[in-house]
C-alpha cells in the first residue's frame, strides 16, 4: 500500500501546532530525520539531539570484515543526523551518554545472558537512557518536549487524568511494546509523531522533503553488536569487562534430568530455540529453559514449551492506576508476538500474575510482557 | 539574535589586517616562494618577512622558524623529531618527560612513541595545575632525551614556570620543547630566557587563519625531519609554503607583539569581571585552577550539579558560545583529562565550563554574559536529580 501523500494533507494528529521548543532525539535513520522536517514544516522551533551512546572502535574485533553497516552510534549515522540538520537549517548537537548506556543497557544485557536469561535492550535503553537522561538534558536545554522517532501513540485522557501509550496505527510497525516503561512524567514531555502514520508514508515523507536520508535502509540488529553475533559480543564484552562467564560445557537434558547431549556455554541458547542444538532425536526439541546455576539447557518437545501463566515483575501500570480486581487484557510476551487474551492480576510488590485464555509457547525470563486494552498499552513488565 | 563568543582557546576569528595582509598573496602575488622568477622572489620576500614577525614575537631568530600546518604538526615534528633522532643504543631505551595535562597534539603522539618503546613519565599537576619542580628533577634519567611541558593550558589557563623548567633541562642537558600553542600572542613567550629549544604555536588561536603553524627550532638543535619532500624550507619541512597562510601568521604575530600589553591587560579586567560575576551571581559555583598564574583570557568555572554538555548547548541556543571538555570526532563531549589531573571529581568535571575571552570580547559580551548565565545554570539545577539530592543532604 504506497499510499503517496502530501506534506498538507498530513493526518490530524500529525499536523496540530503546538509553541515551544521541542528537542527532536536524532538517530541518523529515516524516521527521526522525517519527525524532525514534519516538526519544522509546523512551525514548530526544532534542536536536534543525536546521542553517541557506544565507542565503536571498543571491541574491535567485532566490527568483522568488509564495509561498515548502518546502525546507530557510528559515525556515520551522527553525520547523517548533521546533514539533515544542515539541510533543514535548525541547530544539533551530539551528546555523549556512553557512560549511562553501558552501566544501564550493556552491562545489564549481558550479565542477564549469562544468567541464563534472554533480555531486550531496546525497552532498557528506551526507559533508562532515551526517557531519561537525554529527556531530561532536551528539557534542562529549554525544550518543552522530546520527540522520537518510535511507532507509537500518546494521548491525555480525561477520563482518569493520565497520559496513555497506545500502538501505532500501523500494526506492522507498532513499538509500543519497547515503551511499557515510561512513566507519566515522561510520556506528558514525549512526543510520537511517526505513531499515525506507516513507514511508507514516512518514507514517501522524506523523498518529498528531500531528506538525504531518504533512501537509507534500517537497522535491524542492536546497535551496539557491530556483526549481529550477540554470542561473540558477550564473550568479548566480558572479557574485556572481566564478567565471570561460564562458557564451560555442560549438558543438555530432558526434563528428567537425562542427558542427551551437550552444550558449549548457557548464553549460547535461547528458550524456544531449535536450530543449532546437535541433537538426534526422533521429535524436534526445543530449548525449555536454561538453568544457568546448574550449567544446563533444558529442552522438551514442543507442546511442554506452552506456558498458561506467568508472572511479571518491576510493573509499570502506565495508562491506567493499578487495578484492584482482575481483568481481561491482550498480553503480548515478544515483540513479534500476537498479542493473546488473558487475565491479568495485580500483586503485591509491583508484580502480576498473567493466566492466558489458551497456553502461549515460548514464554521467556528476561522477556517482558506488555498488556493490552485493544490500542491502549495498560501496563508491562519483565518476565519472571 | 545577538552572539556572544568566548571560545577563543579553541579558535580566533581572522583579524581584519591580518585578512587585508593576506589577500595579494591569493591571485595577485601568486607565485612559488620557490621560483626563481620575479613571481617567485615577490612571495619568498613575503614569507621571509613573516618569519622575521613570528621569531620576533618568542625572540627567536628568523632562521630558527619553521613553518607548518599548525600546532599538532608542531608538536609532532618536536616530538617525534627528537625521539628519532636519539640514539638508541647509547643509553638503552629513550625517556620523554611531559605532563599530564598536556594537549593530546602532545600526549596521543608520546602515547604512540611508547607503543615503539620509548619510556614516558606523565608528570602530575597540583589542584592549580602546576607541575611539581621537584618532581621533574627526579623524573630526569640518564636516557631521558626530552622535556615537553606546555607553557599555558588550554581549560585552565595555567601559566607554567617555563623559566625554571629551562633551567633543570640545561643542567641535565636534555631538549626542551613546550606547546605555546595557547600561551603565544596571549603572554610573553621568551625562548631565550626559557633556554627551549623547541617551541609549537598556531596561527588560528592568533587571529590569523587555520591550517597554519610554526616550530621554533632552536639553532644546532639535532632533529629528524618529518616530512620528506622538495626542497622548500632548507628541505627541512618540504612543501610549496602557504604564502598567504604564512603572511596572515606573520601579520597576526605582529599585531599580537605590539597590542600584548594592552589586550592583556584589558582583556584580563573583562575576564575578572567575568569570573567574579558568575562566583557572585551562582551560588554554589567555584573556578578551577584560579589560584596560578594563569592566561588573561580563560576561565574555567564548576557549576555542581549540572551537566556542562547540557549547559553549554543550552547556552548556544540563547546564543553564548563557550566549551566544556574536549570534543571527539562525533561532537560529543569526553570528559576532561585536565580537570581529573587537576583533582577533580568525574561529575565535578562534567560540570565544569570554559569561558576564553578575546581581543574583540567587548564590556557588552561580558554583561551579556552575567545575565544569560545564572539564568541558565538555574534552570539546568531545577531539573537536576543530583543537584536536588544534594542540596538535601547537606541540610
Amino acid at each position: 500500500m504506497n499510499r503517496s501523500i502530501a506534506l498538507d494533507s498530513l493526518p490530524a494528529a500529525v499536523a496540530e501546532l503546538t509553541p515551544g521548543l521541542v528537542a527532536v532525539a536524532m538517530s541518523g535513520g529515516v524516521d527521526s530525520s522525517t519527525v524532525a522536517a514534519v516538526l519544522q514544516r509546523q512551525g514548530r522551533p526544532i534542536v536536534g539531539l543525536t546521542m553517541q551512546l557506544w565507542n565503536q572502535r571498543r571491541l574491535p574485533e567485532l566490527q568483522g570484515d568488509g564495509p561498515e553497516q548502518h546502525r546507530c552510534c557510528s559515525l556515520d549515522d551522527v553525520y547523517d543526523a548533521k546533514r539533515v540538520a544542515q539541510q533543514l537549517d535548525f541547530p544539533h548537537y551530539v551528546v555523549n551518554f556512553e557512560d549511562q548506556f553501558e552501566q544501564r543497557v550493556v552491562r545489564p544485557f549481558v550479565e542477564q545472558y549469562l544468567a541464563g536469561r534472554t533480555p531486550i535492550a531496546c525497552t532498557n535503553c528506551n526507559t533508562d537512557v532515551k526517557f531519561e537522561p537525554l529527556l531530561r538534558m532536551a528539557r534542562q536545554i529549554g525544550a518543552e518536549t522530546l520527540a522520537t522517532g518510535h511507532y507509537a501513540r500518546i494521548r491525555f485522557a480525561e477520563a482518569n487524568g493520565r497520559y496513555q501509550l497506545l500502538r501505532a496505527r500501523e500494526d506492522s510497525k507498532d513499538q509500543s511494546y519497547f515503551l511499557w516503561g515510561l512513566t507519566q512524567e515522561q510520556l506528558a514531555h514525549s512526543e510520537f509523531p511517526l505513531g499515525e502514520l506507516s513507514k511508507d508514508e514516512v518514507r514517501a515523507l522524506a523523498r518529498r522533503m528531500n531528506l538525504p536520508v531518504a533512501e537509507k535502509p534500517e537497522s535491524m540488529e542492536l546497535c551496539f553488536v557491530p556483526n549481529g553475533n550477540y554470542v561473540q559480543f558477550i564473550q568479548a564484552y566480558s572479557l574485556e569487562r572481566k564478567l565471570p562467564v561460564t562458557s564451560a560445557e555442560g549438558d543438555i537434558v530432558r526434563e528428567d534430568g537425562a542427558v542427551i547431549g551437550h552444550h558449549n556455554g548457557v548464553h549460547n541458547y535461547t528458550i524456544g530455540q531449535r536450530k543449532g542444538l546437535g541433537l538426534a532425536a526422533g521429535k524436534p526439541l526445543y530449548v525449555l529453559s536454561i538453568d544457568s546455576k546448574n550449567n544446563r539447557v533444558v529442552v522438551a518437545e514442543d507442546a511442554a514449551l506452552r506456558s498458561s501463566a506467568v508472572e511479571i515483575e518491576d510493573v509499570n501500570w502506565i495508562s491506567i492506576s493499578e487495578p484492584t480486581a482482575p481483568f481481561s487484557a491482550e498480553v503480548k510476551i515478544r515483540h513479534k508476538h500476537q498479542a493473546a487474551p488473558a487475565t491479568v492480576e495485580a500483586l503485591p510488590g509491583n508484580c502480576a500474575r498473567i493466566r492466558f485464555d489458551s497456553p502461549q509457547r515460548a514464554v521467556t525470563p528476561g522477556q517482558a510482557a506488555a498488556v493490552y486494552s485493544g490500542d491502549v498499552v495498560l501496563a508491562g513488565g519483565w518476565i519472571k | 539574535m545577538r552572539r556572544v563568543y568566548l571560545d577563543h582557546n579553541a579558535t580566533t576569528p581572522v583579524d581584519a589586517a591580518v585578512l587585508d595582509a593576506m589577500l595579494p598573496f591569493f591571485s595577485e602575488d601568486f607565485g612559488n616562494a620557490s621560483s626563481i622568477h620575479n613571481f617567485g622572489q615577490r612571495a619568498r620576500a613575503a614569507v621571509e618577512t613573516a618569519r622575521e614577525q613570528v621569531a620576533a614575537l618568542i625572540k627567536a631568530r628568523a632562521q630558527e622558524i619553521v613553518f607548518t600546518s599548525g600546532g599538532t604538526e608542531s608538536d609532532n615534528h618536536a616530538i617525534f623529531g627528537v625521539a628519532q633522532n636519539s640514539p638508541r643504543a647509547e643509553n638503552g631505551t629513550p625517556h620523554i618527560i611531559t605532563t599530564s595535562i598536556e594537549h593530546e597534539a602532545v600526549l596521543n603522539t608520546c602515547q604512540a612513541l611508547e607503543k615503539k618503546g620509548i619510556g614516558v613519565t606523565y608528570l602530575a599537576v597540583n589542584r592549580q595545575g602546576l607541575i611539581d619542580l621537584g618532581e621533574l628533577r627526579q623524573a630526569i634519567r640518564p636516557e631521558t632525551i626530552l622535556i615537553s611541558v606546555m607553557h599555558a593550558n588550554n581549560e585552565i589557563g595555567t601559566v607554567q614556570p617555563l623559566a625554571e623548567i629551562g633551567k633543570i633541562a640545561a643542567e641535565a642537558d636534555v631538549y626542551f620543547h613546550t606547546d605555546a600553542v595557547q600561551s603565544a600572542g596571549k603572554i610573553l613567550v621568551d625562548v631565550q630566557a626559557y633556554k627551549l629549544d623547541l617551541l609549537a604555536l598556531s596561527g588560528h588561536k592568533i587571529y590569523a587563519p587555520k591550517g597554519v603553524g610554526a616550530i621554533y627550532i632552536k639553532s644546532g638543535t639535532r632533529l629528524k625531519q618529518l616530512l620528506y619532500g622538495g626542497h622548500h624550507q632548507r628541505g627541512f619541512r618540504p612543501g610549496t609554503e602557504n604564502v598567504p597562510g604564512i603572511v596572515g601568521l606573520g601579520k597576526a604575530a605582529e599585531l599580537a607583539r605590539i597590542a600584548l600589553a594592552d589586550d592583556n591587560a584589558r582583556i584580563s579586567a573583562l575576564r575578572d569581571k567575568l569570573e567574579q560575576g558568575l562566583l557572585a551571581r551562582i551560588p554554589d559555583a567555584h573556578a578551577n585552577g584560579a589560584q596560578a598564574s594563569r592566561t588573561p583570557n580563560t576561565t574555567n568555572i564548576r557549576f555542581p550539579g549540572i551537566e556542562g554538555e547540557a549547559l553549554i548547548i543550552a547556552l548556544d541556543l540563547k546564543g553564548l558560545a563557550c566549551s566544556t571538555g574536549a570534543a571527539c570526532s562525533s561532537g560529543a563531549v569526553e570528559p576532561s583529562h585536565v580537570l581529573t589531573a587537576i583533582g577533580l571529581t568525574a561529575p565535578d568535571a562534567r560540570s565544569s565550563i570554559r569561558f576564553s575571552l578575546g581581543r574583540h570580547t567587548a564590556e557588552e559580551d561580558i554583561d551579556r554574559t552575567l545575565e544569560i548565565v545564572p539564568a541558565a545554570v538555574a534552570q539546568l539545577r531545577g531539573l537536576s536529580p543530583t543537584y536536588r539530592r544534594q542540596a538535601i543532604t547537606l541540610r
